[in-house]
């Protein structure tokens, strides 16, 4: 229980950090830019070994954002570079995300097919 | 010598031209709003029946706005001389394929939400000229279409900004004849473009205002007249943001603002959640047929300035970092 | 012609003084001297035009200047304008948006917890568990976004909806399926990476910096 409550919060405070860069910064800020903006700050993050306590203390609440998904491509390239060097550098963070990349795309694929776009 | 333009930007009709017939279709929301009961036609969804997407639906609607205005004047499309259309979506594909469903000579416009203005110029000039009888001019437009083409697909989740405002769904179409009596327009102001450097898509009537301003202003000034010599100056889709910055500018230069109002403002209410308000080629060309209504049966105004306002944006030439250019233009609308 | 351009020279020179002052200037003479420019710069496109090589280049960069200076006129106005409609503009509720991003993300998250510890709980390593947790919120956001629910919640809870994993299953679901009637290969094949695609792009390419610094400094 006190794991879905800090879940709750983690996240909520990685989320309510987006909605004020939106509106309080005079940049036309665009769901794109949140989404791309969340990755490559979370893999940094991650990179230098940040984002781990985050996810110690909040669980899905640091996973779920998108931030988590830098954070799986970076470690994903960590743990192929350790193995396999260069090769394992370059395809290593994608192996690590492949499961939600392909569920984007299958899941994109088949409710475009089976939904009408309502306006 | 141009014998018939009278200061700067202002052309002066001399059989001044009779609007003799107009009808409107509208979208599920703006049925809801408190214009209703002006539009001929209010459809139930943002399809139209039968059609399979967005755009066949806006065809649709403008075409049948346009076969509307012609039956309530018991004429076919055949005896209009010339056709002046647009609308907002790239190669303005609403009015051409209108226009080939039309079949008559065609004239395709784009001046965005100004397009309707720039019809009712452009027909007159027609009329007046003596090169036609009878024109039609038609402007619409598309909630989803528009999203879709200038900002999000209209399913994703973004959040819009209270400045933002609400492209109509809808569309209006007008017939001229060169005599007539009722409605006529005896001026038109050919608007020059502003860039103020107002850059965001979501904030189009702050970058409108600044061309609707110089266009009132030089109307005025053109014709040695004062804003109460009009019972209303209406701007096309300003919406409430860009209607504070109009005031603000008139005001600061002097000019009384109390009659000063905009389509963009009337067509939904409050608590419809537009934001602004409403936007878009269809916004001033549906809200206009509430206008002359009022105007021919009720006798509430007898000459309004009509200014429509066009922010001309390309999410290619925004994504390059360019600002949104602003352009309006004006027509004198009398009843006599 | 040496002295012609000497003198366009110094007429840009002597405009550039004015361009202080030119808020407060009367129309008549905002309209004056920019057909000053607009006449400087026909003749030396003129010019530029009649000429090759050197001799083009030399010019170019004359025309240059003058295309600049028209440029710095133009946003003179901008910069005022832009600084009194300011204030005109609605603020958007701030208190009130990061409140609800925060509820609505914190929820979703907390709904990522459960559907965690259920497949954990079910035997999986937790590598998987947390790969299956992430598949089962993208099909949820995607279905959301299917039924057209999606976009209602996002319009209020703002950042709480786009920056979770779901936002981004929306992100890819709405472009996909918006652009339907475009057909399969153009529409809805192409459409699918509108969103996706610079997030996986950027993503890829900082995490092979990453393992490549990780590589070199090991």
């Amino acid at each position: 229980m006190e794991g879905l409550l800090r879940a709750f919060l983690l996240g909520g405070v990685i989320c309510a950090v987006g909605q004020l860069l939106m509106d309080l910064t005079p940049f036309n800020i665009t769901p794109g830019h949140i989404l791309v903006g969340y990755v490559t700050v979370g893999a940094i993050l991650s990179a230098v070994g940040l984002y781990e306590y985050l996810i110690d203390w909040g669980g899905a609440g640091a996973t779920v954002p998108l931030s988590g998904f830098g954070h799986s491509l970076a470690q994903g390239a960590i743990a192929g570079a350790k193995k396999n060097g260069v090769l394992g550098a370059l395809g290593g963070g994608l192996e690590a995300t492949s499961v939600g990349i392909a569920a984007a795309v299958v899941f994109g694929l088949l409710v475009a097919t089976f939904f009408k776009p309502k306006g | 010598m141009a014998d018939k333009k009278v200061g700067k930007q202002t052309l002066q009709f001399a059989c001044a031209p009779a609007i003799t017939s107009w009808a409107s279709i509208v979208g599920p929301m703006e049925g809801q709003g408190p214009l209703k009961e002006y539009f001929d036609m209010v459809l139930e969804d943002n399809l139209a029946p039968g059609e399979q997407s967005w755009e066949k639906t806006e065809q649709k609607l403008m075409q049948h706005s346009m076969e509307l205005a012609l039956e309530k004047v018991k004429i076919l499309p055949g005896d209009l001389d010339f056709y002046f259309a647009g609308d907002l979506l790239n190669q303005i594909i609403t009015a051409n394929f209108t226009a080939r469903f039309l079949s008559i000579p065609f004239i395709g416009l784009y001046g965005a939400c100004s397009t309707l203005a720039e019809g009712l110029c452009m027909g007159s000039i027609f009329l007046d000229g003596g090169f036609a009888e009878k024109v039609g001019v038609s402007a619409s437009s598309h909630h989803d279409t528009a999203e879709r083409q200038l900002r999000f697909p209209t399913e994703q989740g973004s959040q819009r900004p209270l400045t933002a405002q609400w492209t109509v769904t809808g569309a209006g179409s007008y017939v001229l004849q060169k005599t007539g009596t009722g409605i006529v327009i005896t001026h038109a102001t050919i608007g020059k473009i502003q860039d103020l450097g107002e850059s965001n898509a979501n904030n189009m009537g702050t970058a409108m205002a600044p061309a609707a301003c110089d266009t009132i202003i030089t109307h005025l000034q053109d014709l040695g007249r004062k804003i109460h010599d009009y019972d209303l100056i209406i701007t096309g889709d300003l919406g409430e943001v860009g209607l504070a910055v109009l005031k603000e500018l008139l005001g600061s230069k002097g000019y009384a603002t109390d009659r000063v109002s905009d389509c963009g403002v009337l067509i939904y209410e409050p608590q419809q959640d537009v934001h602004s308000g409403g936007s878009g080629c269809g916004c001033s060309a549906v809200v206009l047929n509430y206008l002359l209504d009022e105007m021919l049966y009720k006798k509430k105004y007898y000459r309004i300035f009509f200014v429509g306002t066009g922010a001309l944006l390309s999410p290619t030439s925004s994504f390059q970092g360019e600002s949104i250019p602003g352009i309006a233009h004006g027509v004198v609308l009398e009843y006599r | 012609m040496f002295d012609e351009f000497a003198a366009i020279k110094k007429r840009i020179k002597q405009r550039e003084k004015v361009l202080k002052a030119w808020a407060d200037m009367k129309p008549n003479d905002k309209t004056r001297i920019q057909q000053d420019m607009q006449k400087d710069h026909q003749s030396v496109l003129l010019k530029e035009a009649q000429v090759t090589g050197d001799e083009r280049q030399q010019i170019f960069s004359l025309r240059r200047e003058i295309e600049e200076q028209e440029q710095r006129f133009q946003q003179a106005d901008g910069i005022a304008f832009q600084k009194r409609v300011k204030k005109l503009a609605p603020k958007p509720n701030i208190v009130k948006n990061t409140i609800l991003a925060f509820l609505v993300g914190g929820a979703i998250c907390m709904l990522g917890q459960i559907i965690y510890d259920l497949f954990a709980n079910s035997g999986l390593t937790e590598k998987n568990a947390s790969a299956a947790t992430a598949a089962a919120l993208v099909f949820g956001g995607a279905f959301l976004t299917g039924l057209g629910v999606y976009d209602v919640l996002g319009k209020f809870a703002g950042a709480g909806s786009i920056v979770p994993i779901t936002g981004f299953a929306n992100s890819v679901a709405a472009s996909a399926l918006e652009f339907k009637r475009e057909g399969f290969i153009y529409g809805v094949g192409a459409r699918l990476f509108t969103v996706a695609g610079p997030v996986i792009v950027y993503g890829t390419v900082v995490s092979i910096f990453i393992g490549l610094i990780y590589y070199l400094v090991r």
